[in-house]
């Protein structure tokens, strides 16, 4: 029996039965119910409310809700959808931002609150994406909660009525070579790989990042991305009396019991190993012959509405479903099809059993949704009905175990103002810029930061991680990592979908407000590099622990940078994810918030890729670059210094970028393009000539340290045909982006004239020979 | 009246709308066949796709292998229907004994997604013979358990005979005994192999279009027969 099993943790009050309980080998005969009508007649009845993660006075609201005590099975709903990770209670006060600031926008056909949020992307086709946070579980088990964190993302796009075509995923691990980063390395990868690849869906990007701050709490962020049309959106909703609620997919089992209220909102500490029974456990194929099941039940137009089983399982489903329905439900617990006979009650609420859906359907359209369930092997069970009676009721063994309005449990959980006040050594950090660090002197100082950077963890090649994902499942995707962004066919094309993902902790850290926009300007840029015009944003954000007021300070801060962002560049957020509690002991992580942006592609036989690939095409430099090192790889790779500003944030420049790049690759001029960002122009210029094969010769006339390094915002490299250089020079005048010619494309080496050469043999030993020589 | 090419969709088949994809591209009609049913619909040849039917629960392909529609493709190509495993369709058509030998867990233990170059050696199969011999192509691996084994005895035959469809050049990525790529069965009809040049029939979205061949290969046999 794992440590977080109901039972064990006094869950059934307190002496009733329970060492009669313990003495009774074979557990099938029930113990006494808790009932509504046993609560009644208990009032005083103390319940474990505390050890669920509830406060005083929530427990207090939940009676005054009730009039009564709550049954250990409604307990045990509250619990869980009052958690941090279901009710969002710290972080709710904050997120109204991104709806009141929403820019305008036709796109967007479901915004925040679903499961996910759906854009017009034009031609009758919508895009529904998303992505969410799996940290502490790939922590405690890496394969399991990374996978696990794939399979539930993929279902959130799953009930929106869409089938799933691409995932993605963020990934940030602790220092490369402790020992520990390994072990968490190795079973996240295998992870996301084992469950994404057996799903069928191509993996198309995302980041693999290292930092002491991960060392004991890993992010590990997936994302989603699913294709459908406007007229099939699927709602999670009840509605209609007498329509039948039927669960279908795996068995509820004792997996992930509790995970929600205690393993998304506990500190690590030296119990973690204790934890392991409550991370889930994934079945990536019955997730497989999910998704085709429901695109049978969709496309036949069989069910009202849908919902997935996440955090919080059959309470969460209920809750929501009846909430935003007609209101009332009536389920029959013992219908639940278990895999573990001996679950009580309260266990089924909690479990978090993973590749389960709950769909509510049409009396007539049972028998068809069965058949369908039938054709594909999955279990299907109708387990109650939606009712008018404004409650949620559940019975076991006859007896009614949990009658309570539904919205008190899904819509009306606590809401927090928590205190916040900016971190205490915020000042000092910032004051401790990073123009003391010292700088290459030499032209062969200069060549060995460039190698420097490139076999550094972070800007090092990746294929040793992405080499572990099918790319070409589906047979759509028209460009995947290392490129800017993830590019998919979607139709019989030419129209596409553009993603990125990208997040900078070091430059949160440094200014919250700026780091969560600098995280958006990369993403945006990112997709506008490849041609896409970026269109809608999702956001997985990663901070501490919400009760520290200098976090809660970060991520105030952040959600209003990002929301202001947003508004500036009229790309609205659709949805997202918070994860709070992510610390060691009282040390949080860097606040990082990891921004997701969808763009659209009229024709992705457009798509501008990042390789240099023809000799003697002409370098421009797009974008004006300042001396900009504070929060740089520069100086956390050579110094492991971490001090002063992050770059200025501009997003006019960046939208005047992104029209210059979406326009050029319209007319076709750009024969190559590369985003910079970390590592600076270096680092951008030797993964396209290594990507390509071919070398470059560039001319530096200003610093070339600033000109190598800097992580200035709003910049990309092109490399276009000579004959197209002036048009592309026009349209960068036209847009006031500043436009530079900096050499060529050819050789086979990486030259700065002047200063030096490296041989991309040289380059490329150093950039791929990295992560396979810590981690293969 | 163009040829008529069958793909089987077993519960975890990933790459079947892929398959059905290239067979259109090589101008030829794809027809869904469902593994739980008991007949081949007429078809002219069969693909079975890559993924990871039933999970690759128990051991790859070992459970596929027993679905109805296997009982009839069986013995369709034992009397010469052209059948080609891609991936999992390889390791189902080893565990049916349709060809010999067995995929087991890549060296590396590791999933391997790369760009891969191969070697055609055998022209003469249902599936090749739009290649030049020794033709070099570029195919993308996907493989988790991809090492094909067998034993010496095998392996000579499989080498004396000519029936090495494909081998790997430049990288081994799974550990295969003397590179094999791909085999042919002694009638030629029946071909398994790992590379998946479903996934090389459009520059847009594969690493070449260099495995369409596979595909305009039957086709062509098909409409000469």
């Amino acid at each position: 029996m794992s440590e977080q099993n109901i039972d064990e943790k006094g869950l059934e009050p307190t002496g009733a039965g329970s060492a009669e309980a313990a003495t009774e080998p074979t557990p099938v005969r029930p113990v006494e119910v808790d009932s509504v009508a046993r609560a009644a007649q208990t009032p005083e009845l103390p319940l474990p409310y505390a050890e669920l993660g509830m406060k005083d006075d929530e427990y207090a609201r939940v009676r005054e809700i009730l009039g009564r005590r709550p049954t250990s099975a409604e307990l045990a709903i509250y619990s869980v959808m009052w958690s941090e990770h279901c009710s969002y209670k710290s972080s709710r006060v904050h997120l109204r931002q991104f709806g009141d600031k929403a820019p305008q926008s036709d796109a967007l056909l479901v915004g925040m609150g679903e499961n996910a949020g759906v854009v017009d992307v034009g031609n009758g086709w919508a895009v529904t994406f998303k992505i969410e946070s799996h940290n502490h579980p790939s922590y405690v088990e890496p394969y399991q909660g990374a996978a696990t964190g794939v399979g539930g993302i993929v279902r959130d796009i799953l009930s929106m009525g869409a089938r799933p075509v691409a995932v993605m995923d963020s990934l940030r691990f602790g220092p490369p070579d402790a020992p520990d980063t390994r072990r968490v390395l190795d079973g996240v990868v295998s992870g996301v790989g084992g469950y994404g690849n057996c799903l069928g869906l191509p993996n198309i990007g995302g980041e693999v990042v290292f930092d002491d701050c991960y060392a004991a709490n890993p992010l590990v962020n997936a994302l989603c991305v699913g294709v459908l049309k406007p007229e099939d959106i699927k709602r999670a909703i009840a509605p209609g009396p007498g329509n039948k609620v039927i669960l279908f997919g795996a068995g509820t089992g004792p997996d992930g019991i509790g995970g929600a209220s205690v393993l998304a909102s506990a500190t690590f500490d030296e119990e973690s190993q204790a934890k392991r029974p409550s991370v889930q456990v994934g079945d990536p194929f019955m997730e497989k012959l999910l998704t085709e099941c429901c695109m049978e039940i969709f496309a036949e137009d069989l069910v009202v509405g849908i919902q997935d089983l996440g955090a919080a399982g059959v309470s969460c489903a209920t809750t929501e479903l009846s909430a935003a329905g007609t209101g009332g439900m009536d389920i029959d617990l013992n219908k639940v099809p278990l895999r573990d006979a001996t679950l009580r009650p309260e266990e089924i609420l909690m479990s978090e059993s993973q590749e389960r859906m709950m769909a509510v359907v049409e009396p007539a359209k049972v028998e068809r949704f069965l058949e369908v369930c039938a054709k594909w092997d999955v279990p299907a069970t109708v387990i109650g009905e939606v009712t008018d009676t404004g409650r949620l009721r559940m019975t076991w063994h006859g007896e009614t175990i949990v009658d309570i309005p539904p919205g008190t449990a899904a819509d009306e959980g606590p809401v927090y103002e928590r205190p916040y006040e900016v971190p205490a050594d915020l000042a000092q950090l910032q004051a401790d810029g990073p123009g003391r660090l010292p700088r290459p002197a030499t032209a062969e100082d200069l060549r060995n930061t460039v190698l420097w950077l490139v076999g550094s963890p972070n800007l090092a090649d990746k294929s040793f991680v992405t080499s572990q994902y099918d790319r070409f499942v589906l047979g759509n995707t028209v460009l995947a990592t290392p490129e800017d962004a993830g590019l998919i066919r979607i139709g019989d094309g030419p129209q596409g979908i553009a993603l990125a993902t990208d997040g900078n902790g070091r430059y949160a850290r440094l200014d919250p407000y700026a780091g969560a926009q600098l995280a958006l300007s990369e993403a945006y840029r990112n997709v506008a590099t490849t041609g896409a015009r970026p269109l809608a944003v999702t956001n997985c954000l990663n901070f501490g622990s919400p009760e520290d007021p200098g976090v809660m300070w970060q991520f105030a801060r952040a959600v209003e940078g990002l929301a202001d962002a947003c508004q500036v560049l009229g790309v609205p957020v659709t949805g997202g994810n918070v994860s709070f509690y992510n610390q060691t002991g009282t040390t949080p992580i860097n606040p990082t918030p990891v921004i997701g942006v969808l763009g659209v592609h009229d024709d992705v036989n457009r798509r501008v890729p990042m390789s240099f690939i023809v000799e003697g095409t002409t370098l421009l430099l797009l974008g004006e670059t300042r001396p900009e090192f504070g929060g740089s790889e520069w100086a956390h790779v050579v110094f492991q210094h971490l001090g002063g500003l992050p770059p200025r944030v501009d997003l006019a420049a960046e939208a005047a970028l992104a029209s210059v790049l979406v326009a050029g690759a319209h007319e076709g001029v750009l024969n190559a393009a590369h985003d910079l960002s970390d590592g600076g122009l270096s680092q951008s210029l030797v993964e396209s000539c290594l990507r390509g094969g071919l070398g470059c010769v560039i001319d530096l006339p200003d610093d070339p340290f600033t000109e190598l390094f800097s992580e200035s915002v709003a910049r990309a490299v092109v490399a276009v045909y000579p004959e197209h250089e002036e048009r592309v020079t026009a349209l960068a005048q036209a847009a006031g982006v500043p436009v530079r010619r900096l050499g060529t494309v050819g050789g086979d080496a990486f030259e700065v004239q002047g200063l030096f050469s490296i041989p991309l043999s040289e380059l490329r030993e150093v950039h791929q020979g990295a992560l396979p020589a810590l981690f293969g | 009246m163009s040829a008529r090419v069958g793909v089987i969709t077993f519960p975890g088949s990933l790459d079947d709308r892929d398959a059905a994809r290239a067979v259109r591209l090589a101008d030829a009609e794809p027809v869904s066949l469902w593994h739980a049913e008991g007949d081949l619909l007429g078809v002219d040849a069969v693909i079975l796709p890559g993924g990871f039917s039933y999970g690759d629960y128990l051991r790859a392909g070992a459970i596929a292998r027993f679905a109805p529609l296997m009982e009839k493709l069986v013995a369709a190509a034992r009397d010469g229907l052209p059948v080609l495993g891609i991936c999992n369709g390889f390791q189902v058509l080893c565990e049916s004994h349709l060809l010999p030998g067995a995929l087991t867990r890549n060296v590396g233990l590791h999933f391997v997604c790369r760009a891969q170059r191969l070697r055609i050696e055998n022209v003469e199969t249902a599936w090749t013979s739009d290649y030049e011999e020794g033709q070099e192509v570029v195919i993308p691996v996907k493989n988790m358990d991809g090492c094909y084994v067998a034993d010496e005895e095998t392996l000579e035959e499989l080498e004396s005979s000519g029936r090495i469809v494909a081998r790997y050049l430049d990288v081994n990525p799974n550990g295969s005994l003397n590179d094999i790529a791909g085999i042919c069965n002694e009638a030629g009809n029946v071909v398994g192999l790992m590379p998946h040049p479903e996934h090389a029939v459009e520059a847009l979205t594969g690493t070449s279009t260099e495995g369409l061949g596979f595909f305009t290969s039957v086709v062509k046999k098909l409409v000469h027969a």
